[in-house]
């Protein structure tokens, strides 16, 4: 290192020629910091999302590397929320990546004292046979009042409000045509 | 939502979240908005650092107060004393916009003769049935306005329905209100709304308001002089609300109450004005737009009841009125492209659109009366789909031991909630009620996709659908909603494909080929059938307007029909807010048709000017001939504001160029309900179901027509004038914090949230710790009849006791996010609660209720529920406890 080189890296001397006379920026750069990257950088996707708290509807950016989301932060673009986070939304990265996210089918049979693991689509098709089971004992053709009815209070559902639209849709629309009537929402709750 | 509804003919938020930045003044009342909705809260920062006011009134001193100007504390669930009140403040004073009133608001309308007030009938409006305890709406019309047909449903039957929820996208049906309605313009005629209101409202005065709420008279003063300084042409103070108001039994009257000061000083539909409904979950608007609530359809069309609509002209018939103003009118368009959606080609005119596919209800189907035929057996199998009700709903008792009395109970969620997991390890095992050998129930548990792991909208609190980007495949088992319900649908249509049953003619014939990416439906190909097409063409509709009620068109949720307009997925739009105007019209899409202030026609005057400069959004340009401004008008565009219809014109035809209201039935704005509520046209002042006090204006104590079902296992505390209310003299209110989530599902499993608040508290005053000796950080628990929940005591001056009548009413708070399962747990605070709803949308009361609180920890397993059961035996609680009057005789009692 020559005695110009050395002079230049002197933060003063970087502070006095530079055009960062306070020394906020450059001027106090190290060259490690300088060879510092965000994480997000690396990312090979980002995704446009919304944060899946309250409704105030804050934009999210969701960074992927290698199929593991790596970074989940405010979006500024946003008009609504400017890029801004609460603690809660700021804390979503470990809501889709930690491990109280279950990954298997979990079962526990009546009277059984634990859970035990069923396969995906062995568990699609147990419940399908129980809904035209339950369907089945709960039919009213017509009601106590012979009132025409054609449906079933045997099955009943409980939604939470951080559904999609689209799933909401698809909800009652299906469950519409199997008869059921006692679907509800956590939007009553 | 119908407190909104059937003020302004829809049930969102009037407002747009950014907007409130424009306001001079902002109430925040049944809201703590700075803790619940921090990145929204922003906007109220951004309006007082501009020089605006900022008032918050509630039971405690929170974040959000300290950073209000003024904090005006007040009794729980007295709101409607505090804002009548200001109502009888406004009016006595004259101090109401009167220039927006007369023209936009149904104030000089005059009402039927036989109309009378329970400043008359001591604390009823006309038309109450004491032993159905409902009101018959006919004497709450206008002077010569028919009641309207409403088919068979009775006065009692709409209450079991619900049928409040269905002012969500248009107002209550009025027939024969396209002419003139007889009005008096002076507005002195003593039968007209305005007279009318301030004869109802005249005994609301500051000392009565002190007596009631507990509120300092000077600080109510503060409130009214800011409120309505803060009004007129050149200035507009906006109001925030939050479940705080929803969630008690006289919840859409609460409502109601903001809006009528919001009418009167001339609020609605301007730049930093309106009310700002904060709802709680990233799509609670959207899941009632495109409900799963069993009252409703998609776009708020009303669920068929067996009683009345036989066919498709009987509901329509009794859904809209012939002889009615407004794009309400249009439902036949709505219902018959929603049909067509549903059963496609299978929906024809000639078998009315399969509308006798659609299955019938015929009384309460809510969750809360579902939970209780659980325990009853009459239900089999239940789905919970990213919802916890062992946490998250009233009476977590009953719906534990509801669960448990299943066949089968399916749970799908992101982590192990302790609705899964209630026959393990809950409090009923604790207690000994259920043990796990001995539950029948089948449990599956399947693991949710994420947000992150699925395409779709939200709709967020300002009505605005925001697109999400799949980022990447879930992993394992876990699957989307979509998913599950796409295949689920699949497997059922493949096991009764060869079927010959009547009843499953619907299944079979449902329209289900959505397009299909892998195995995953396309949530971009669902989004387009809400949205809708025309069916002769095969294009994408641009918006409601385009609708037909002859089966061309079909259309899976109308309000949001516009969201693909030009075949593009409008939701998605993200353009950056710095390349944009204030109202961003190119970020995500708001229903309906983009329209970011409701009501915005009546930014401008009767002549389309603007109110003032400053407070200009949407004005009439004469030289193009439409309507324009820095908002989507929410007016027909090129309608003159001086057009006068024809007198046989219908529909949005009939709508006069100064009628703002466009989904109401009369293009007005509300200050009296002729219909649409089932509580009274107007809020009156009850006291909570649960109260320590008696009703100091009426004999009658609380809402008559709220909802208990007397129960053994859903017991109330007693309420004077019923005897022995001093075992629980205190009163409880809960809410929520910043660090958690509802019932914890998304919350109490991460470890930062958990770190930041590890531990189930109650907040109590000073003086309520000393008279019960409360230690700070020590542990105390909370009695009613119904359980007791112990938790850590944080004494603070928070909370301050008032003066209330002739006594002095202490409060407590609690959060409620807490379970037995998690990374931080503790007891379960909604236990505490019984069931008791509100009578337009059964929505429970958790926001107030009376208490016992002791210190020390509370009794564990069996000796639990005996010290309870000593509470009972106390209060005498029998099951005619805290049910109104003339109700039906409870059961076995």
């Amino acid at each position: 290192m020559g005695v110009r080189e050395w002079v230049e890296r002197w933060p003063v001397y970087r502070q006095l020629t530079s055009p960062d006379p306070l020394a906020r920026g450059r001027a106090v750069q190290s060259p490690r910091y300088a060879g510092v990257r965000p994480r997000i950088a690396t990312a090979d996707i980002e995704a446009g999302s919304v944060c899946p708290y309250c409704a105030v509807g804050c934009a999210q950016r969701v960074f992927v590397r290698d199929e593991q989301v790596i970074q989940i932060e405010g979006n500024p673009e946003s008009p609504i929320s400017r890029g801004r986070l609460c603690p809660k939304g700021s804390a979503s990265k470990q809501l889709v990546t930690g491990p109280q996210r279950e990954q298997k089918v979990l079962y526990r049979p009546p009277y059984g004292t634990s859970w035990r693991e069923l396969g995906l689509d062995d568990a699609m098709g147990m419940v399908a046979d129980r809904v035209l089971d339950a369907r089945r004992k709960g039919w009213q053709d017509i009601d106590e009042h012979g009132h025409r009815v054609r449906r079933t209070m045997g099955i009943a559902s409980l939604g939470g409000a951080t559904l999609d639209n689209e799933e909401n849709y698809l909800i009652k629309k299906l469950f519409t045509a199997l008869g059921a009537v006692q679907i509800e929402n956590q939007a009553r709750i | 939502m119908p407190g909104l509804g059937t003020s302004f003919g829809r049930g969102g938020a009037t407002d747009y979240q950014q907007d409130l930045s424009k306001s001079d003044c902002i109430i925040i009342m049944g809201s703590n908005m700075a803790e619940a909705h921090p990145v929204g809260f922003q906007w109220v920062v951004e309006a007082k650092n501009r020089g605006a006011t900022v008032i918050h009134i509630d039971p405690r001193f929170t974040r959000t107060s300290a950073l209000a100007h003024q904090f005006v504390p007040l009794r729980a669930g007295t709101d409607i004393a505090f804002l009548g009140g200001v109502i009888n403040h406004i009016l006595t004073n004259d101090l109401a916009f009167r220039e927006y009133v007369l023209p936009y608001t149904n104030a000089s309308f005059l009402l039927n003769e036989d109309y009378r007030d329970t400043e008359d009938l001591d604390g009823l409006f006309s038309g109450f049935d004491p032993q159905t305890r409902a009101y018959d709406t006919a004497t709450w019309q206008y002077a010569g306005v028919p009641a309207a047909d409403v088919g068979d449903t009775s006065p009692e039957e709409a209450r079991e329905l619900a049928t409040g929820h269905q002012h969500g996208a248009g107002g209550p049906v009025l027939e024969d209100v396209t002419g003139d309605i007889p009005a008096d313009p002076t507005l002195q005629d003593p039968r007209c709304v305005y007279q009318v209101l301030k004869r109802h409202f005249a005994r609301y005065t500051p000392e009565v308001v002190e007596q009631i709420c507990g509120t300092p008279p000077e600080l109510f003063a503060q409130v009214c002089e800011a409120w309505t300084r803060n009004s007129g042409r050149e200035r507009t103070s906006a109001v925030v609300y939050a479940v705080g108001w929803t969630q008690h039994s006289l919840g859409a009257q609460f409502i109601r109450a903001a809006s009528i000061i919001q009418l009167l000083l001339g609020q609605i539909g301007r730049p930093g004005g309106g009310i700002m409904a904060m709802r709680g979950h990233a799509s609670i608007q959207g899941s009632t737009d495109i409900p799963t609530l069993y009252n409703l359809l998609p776009g708020y069309l009303p669920m068929p009841v067996g009683t009345s609509h036989r066919d498709l002209t009987s509901y329509i018939d009794s859904i809209r009125a012939d002889k009615q103003k407004g794009f309400w009118r249009n439902a036949d368009t709505y219902i018959v492209s929603l049909l067509k959606e549903y059963w496609g080609d299978a929906a024809t005119k000639d078998n009315d659109f399969c509308f006798d596919y659609l299955p019938k209800i015929t009384g309460d189907h809510g969750t809360y009366r579902t939970a209780m035929d659980m325990v009853d057996g009459t239900v089999y199998g239940y789905f919970l789909l990213g919802q916890n009700p062992a946490v998250g709903s009233a009476n977590g008792r009953l719906q534990r031991l509801g669960m448990a009395n299943l066949d089968w109970l399916v749970v799908r969620d992101l982590a192990m909630i302790e609705s899964a997991e209630f026959w393990k390890d809950g409090p009923e095992v604790e207690t000994g009620e259920l043990v796990p050998e001995q539950c029948r129930t089948e449990v599956f548990f399947f693991p949710a996709a994420s947000h992150v792991e699925k395409e779709g909208t939200f709709t967020n609190t300002q009505r605005m659908l925001q697109w999400r980007d799949k980022a990447l495949e879930p992993k394992g088992d876990q699957r989307s909603e979509l998913w599950f319900f796409y295949h689920l649908g699949r497997l059922l249509k493949d096991r009764l494909a060869a079927s010959t049953d009547d009843r499953d003619r619907p299944l079979l014939d449902l329209a289900w080929d959505y397009e299909v990416d892998g195995d995953e439906p396309s949530g971009q190909d669902v989004l387009r059938h809400i949205n809708g097409s025309d069916l002769t063409t095969g294009r994408l509709v641009d918006g409601y307007m385009d609708l037909k009620a002859d089966g061309s068109t079909s259309c899976g949720c109308w309000i949001y029909s516009g969201v693909y307009a030009g075949g593009v997925n409008q939701a998605a739009r993200r353009r950056p807010r710095d390349e944009q105007t204030f109202y961003a019209l190119e970020w995500g899409w708001v229903w309906p048709y983009n329209r970011r202030i409701l009501y915005n026609r009546a930014s401008a005057d009767p002549q389309g000017r603007p109110w003032s400069e400053g407070k200009a959004c949407v004005w009439w340009d004469e030289e193009r001939g439409e309507w324009t401004g820095e908002d989507v008008p929410d007016f027909e565009r090129t309608k003159p504001p001086t057009y006068v219809p024809p007198p046989d014109a219908v529909g949005p035809a009939a709508l006069r160029g100064d009628d703002p209201f466009i989904m109401q039935a009369d293009g007005k704005g509300w200050l009296f309900a002729p219909r649409g509520l089932l509580d009274g046209p107007m809020p009156t002042h009850y006291e909570p179901h649960e109260s320590p006090v008696r009703n100091l204006l009426y004999g009658q104590q609380s809402n008559p027509t709220r909802i208990v079902y007397p129960r053994p296992d859903n017991p109330s505390n007693p309420s004077p004038p019923e005897p022995f209310g001093d075992v629980f003299p205190y009163v409880m209110t809960t809410s929520r914090l910043t660090e958690h989530h509802t019932a914890g599902g998304m919350s109490r499993w991460l470890p930062y949230l958990s770190e930041l608040q590890p531990q189930l508290f109650m907040e109590v005053s000073p003086e309520l710790a000393a008279e019960r000796g409360l230690q700070h950080l020590g542990w105390g628990h909370v009695v009613t009849s119904r359980t007791a929940v112990e938790a850590r005591v944080v004494v603070t001056d928070r909370l301050v006791p008032l003066r209330v009548q002739d006594r002095v009413v202490h409060q407590i708070w609690m959060p409620y996010h807490w379970g037995h399962t998690g990374l931080v747990t503790g007891d379960v605070v909604n236990d505490l609660f019984g069931i008791a709803l509100e009578p337009n949308v059964l929505i429970q009361d958790t926001k107030v209720l009376t208490c016992d609180v002791r210190p020390g920890r509370r009794p564990r397993g069996p000796a639990l529920l005996e010290y309870v059961a000593g509470y009972r035996r106390r209060a005498h609680v029998t099951l005619a406890t805290g049910v109104p009057a003339g109700a039906a005789d409870p059961q076995g009692s």
